[in-house]
């Protein structure tokens, strides 16, 4: 223990070089166990959900093409996984259809004889898309709308943070389906609404970074050098503000894939017979209370690890990047 | 006499705030030549920096607004141009060099791409070029290594480093006039004279213009040539620099003069504070902004009109009530000066 604090002390004392901020932050969340957990889930999420999006983009883009997936080489059929999601079989196991998890069936399979491993490793693809895309919506409105905001304020300001309001005011499931009547169905659609509805949040996020970065000096150096405004916005001030930005983009991916769930709990968004965690988990609650537990429990399970892990280290990196919990 | 650069004739900026209208800088006017440094002093919210700031139009609008006055660069009147043309004259013809080097560089770019944006802005130059350039620039600022120092960023320099890397920003597109403003206070001592030499280098290089803003009479003695002295938005002396410290004229540049230590005494000589405080800006009186502090006010005169300049030496001219042999006999009491004709 002592020689520890010694080496630690020696360390700090023959520290000459200032850290930079990304050095910085990351050496504060590797202290943060949480954070790392949330990291290797992130990670292992974000390598399941892109092969499966790979695989998906190999395979056909006509499902009628072959009979089915299963009879086409493994890296044209469309996903990876042991068997295909959408293909039933009555007689997967000894009891009929229905069975629980066993070595042929490392999940158990569905009331129509699905593999439950493989529909849930295939939805995974489907939150990871929710994930970027809506986020990804959200970032190119919030992130263009907010500094403009910010940086002339006045009557711009007032126009964009009213507008803001109208967003964080409405019900959001009605407005989702709103935009869903204007934007047609498909499930892209869906992720397209959760883009559109969640921008407002982080406009507002930037815009109170960028009201403090605007008057910092550097702003009017960068001025009295003859940049545009349009320069000194996106060029100058928004690197400066994006520390909260990217907790925030943490937080809202794992928002965005349990809003997507309940979207499909609901009945909009994934069509049957394509899974997503949301559709399986409406698909399968009735079974649970019938004793047959696993079909709920795993896409569950997946859906709140995952999500756990998007906001576990959401919040470990704000509070690596807080200044004013430095040690 | 070198080629007239800048004409700033009668420039006024105000603030227009809810609480009323701030004159910050209110009939200024001064000229500045080719190779030629002008130093302005005063204290805190004296209107040095709004007056500099007003140069660019830099002020911000609203609040600010400049209301009177021309600022002619080489003849044409910025106050004219359009946004575009002023934009084309920041940084390429008149550049600045702000306080604090420590906040004054992007944190989020390496050095050598600030620089290299500044000369990709102006000038016609591949990412390449400028970047070259760049580290050229910082070597040339005295900025050791500069070609691994172009790809630092700013938080692996030290505050002097940082300011030479302002410098090197500053001078990057080969302005006729530099405005510097306050470039020393935030540095040590031993620093600051490094920079001012930095500074003076890069004049004589150049051949460009420099107005030295500051507080710091020292500085001011050691590379201004002519020295304009404010007080509440308003010039109150202007001079060459022997004039402003052998031959000073007004109450308040004695009052800085006196605050000033020196170390050329044998006798112990107390500093001589200004009593009171800075006038607010909002409430100032129709006449002269230091009466109230002055000590050799006259009632009925100072506070209500602010006197017409009277020239008391080659290109010195004073602005105050006092008459000018009461000023003298007024200023040969004073200990600093006594001390002086000993």
């Amino acid at each position: 223990m002592t020689e520890e604090v010694v080496a630690t002390a020696g360390e700090g004392a023959m520290e000459v070089k200032p850290l930079s901020p990304w050095a910085d932050t990351w050496r504060r969340l590797k202290k943060n166990k949480l954070a790392l957990i949330g990291l290797v889930i992130i990670v292992i999420f974000l390598l399941v959900g892109g092969v499966q999006e790979i695989a998906n983009l190999l395979g056909p883009q006509n499902a009628s093409e072959t009979a089915t997936a299963a009879q086409r080489p493994w890296w044209q059929r469309g996903y990876l996984a042991p068997y295909d999601p959408n293909g039933g079989d009555f007689h997967a196991g000894p009891a009929g259809p229905i069975n629980p998890p066993s070595m042929k069936h490392l999940l158990g399979t569905d009331y129509l004889g699905r593999d439950v491993l493989s529909r849930a490793l295939v939805a995974t693809r489907i939150s990871l898309l929710v994930g970027i895309i809506a986020v990804g919506i959200a970032l190119a409105i919030g992130l263009s709308l907010g500094p403009i905001s910010g940086y002339y304020g006045g009557a711009v300001d007032s126009v964009v943070m009213r507008m803001a309001d109208i967003f964080f005011a409405f019900p959001y499931i009605l407005f989702v389906l709103l935009i869903m009547t204007v934007l047609g169905p498909g499930f892209r659609n869906v992720f397209i609404a959760i883009g559109i509805l969640s921008w407002a949040g982080y406009a507002r996020l930037n815009r109170g970074s960028v009201l403090s970065v605007k008057q910092v000096e550097y702003i009017e150096a960068a001025r009295a050098q003859g940049a545009s405004d349009l320069r000194i916005i996106f060029r100058h001030v928004l690197p400066n503000t994006m520390a909260p930005i990217y907790v925030a983009i943490a937080m809202g991916i794992g928002g965005a894939i349990l809003t997507e769930s309940a979207l499909s709990y609901l009945g909009i968004g994934m069509r049957p017979p394509d899974a997503s965690w949301g559709s399986m988990i409406t698909d399968y609650q009735t079974y649970f209370f019938a004793g047959q537990w696993w079909m709920l429990t795993f896409p569950s399970v997946a859906l709140v690890v995952t999500v756990f892990g998007f906001i576990s280290f959401g919040n470990g990196l704000r509070d690596a990047t807080d200044p004013k919990l430095k040690e | 006499m070198d080629e007239l650069l800048l004409d700033v004739q009668d420039l006024s900026t105000h603030f227009m705030t809810h609480a009323g209208v701030v004159k910050a800088v209110n009939g200024v006017s001064f000229t500045l030549h080719r190779n030629e440094t002008v130093g302005i002093v005063g204290e805190s919210g004296s209107g040095k920096t709004v007056a500099a700031l007003s140069l660019l139009r830099l002020v911000p609008d609203p609040p600010g607004k400049i209301v009177e006055g021309k600022i002619l660069l080489k003849g044409r009147d910025l106050r004219e141009v359009s946004n575009e043309e002023i934009r084309a004259v920041r940084g390429n013809d008149i550049a600045m060099i702000f306080q604090d080097p420590m906040t004054s560089l992007n944190p989020v770019f390496k050095v050598g791409m600030q620089i290299a944006e500044a000369i990709m802005l102006h000038q016609d130059k591949s990412r390449r070029d400028a970047w070259r350039i760049a580290a050229e620039l910082l070597a040339k600022v005295g900025i050791p290594d500069a070609e691994s120092r172009v790809n630092q960023y700013p938080f692996e320099f030290s505050g002097g480093m940082r300011q030479r890397a302002m410098i090197a920003m500053a001078i990057s597109c080969n302005p006729d006039i530099l405005i510097a403003d306050e470039p020393t206070t935030a540095l040590d001592v031993t620093i600051q004279a490094q920079i001012i030499d930095v500074v003076r280098e890069m004049q004589a290089q150049y051949n460009s213009g420099v107005i030295l803003i500051t507080h710091d009479l020292g500085v001011v003695a050691e590379i201004a040539d002519k020295v304009m002295v404010m007080y509440g938005g308003r010039t109150v002396e202007y001079g060459p620099i022997d004039e402003i410290f052998y031959n000073p004229h007004h109450p308040y540049t004695w009052g800085l003069l006196g605050s000033l230590p020196r170390l050329d005494l044998v006798e112990k000589e107390r500093l001589t504070p200004i009593k009171g405080q800075p006038p607010d800006l909002l409430m100032l009186p129709p006449g002269c902004p230091f009466s109230g502090r002055c000590g050799y006010e006259r009632p009925d005169e100072c506070p209500l009109t602010m006197p017409d300049t009277e020239i008391v030496g080659p290109e010195h001219g004073v602005r105050c009530w006092i008459p000018n042999d009461e000023r003298v006999s007024a200023r040969s009491a004073l200990p600093r000066f006594v001390a002086r004709s000993k």
